[in-house]
């Protein structure tokens, strides 16, 4: 999909294969209005395996919530329920309690 | 003309984590001060949670491991900056976290309380 963004100007829509799926707003479409902080295991589907906040390009989540987002993965790591940074997030079970 | 401010009473809610070291009278002694600091300064005290001792994320202060103390409550805007102080004296509190809730955030946290009520009643 990106590739297709860097090789022309061809529009989007044309351009989606049978296996990518269109992205969605997930707070949007589940309307989920208050993004919380304190439920760390949620907050993991946005993050990388770095700990690293993912871009809205990847997770197609609207602005307003991406700010949102942003926010709450960030108390989140001031309290220590999500790492600054590591490696291997995803695999190492004993992080997520 | 006399201009009265009158100060907003918000809703807010507190979480702090205590060192691994203390024991569990220490522990009680602890959260039992800042309840009474809160309520010497008449905040309203709405849910508490002790969720225990927890594995951190990263070490703070070398300590892996910490115990958990989360309270919501409702207080005017000048009482949390005070309050924050009592944390900042103590040296038993590794990290503090103090948020203004808005009306999603107090609507979420109603839902998150009863379903643990649920959780406990069954």
């Amino acid at each position: 999909m990106s590739n297709n963004k860097m090789i022309g100007n061809a529009p989007n829509n044309t351009s989606v294969g049978p296996e990518l799926r269109k992205k969605y707003c997930r707070f949007k479409k589940f309307g989920i209005k208050y993004i919380d902080y304190k439920d760390p295991d949620f907050l993991l589907r946005f993050i990388n395996d770095q700990g690293k906040i993912l871009p809205r390009r990847i997770t197609g989540t609207s602005l307003k919530y991406q700010r949102r987002l942003a926010v709450a993965i960030k108390r989140a790591r001031h309290l220590a329920l999500l790492p600054f940074v590591t490696d291997g997030l995803k695999e190492d079970n004993s992080l997520i309690l | 003309m006399e201009i009265k401010f009158i100060e907003p009473v918000r809703m807010y809610e507190s979480t702090y984590i205590l060192t691994p070291d203390l024991s569990e009278e220490e522990i009680q002694q602890v959260i039992g001060k800042f309840n009474s600091y809160m309520e010497n300064a008449g905040v309203k005290i709405i849910n508490q949670e002790k969720w225990g001792f927890k594995k951190l994320a990263y070490p703070i202060q070398r300590k892996q491991s910490g115990y958990y103390v989360y309270t919501e409550f409702q207080a005017p805007a000048s009482f949390v900056k005070k309050f924050e102080q009592e944390y900042r004296y103590d040296t038993r509190v590794l990290r503090y976290l103090t948020v203004k809730l808005d009306k999603f955030a107090v609507a979420y946290n109603e839902r998150r309380r009863n379903k643990l009520k649920g959780i406990l009643e069954n």
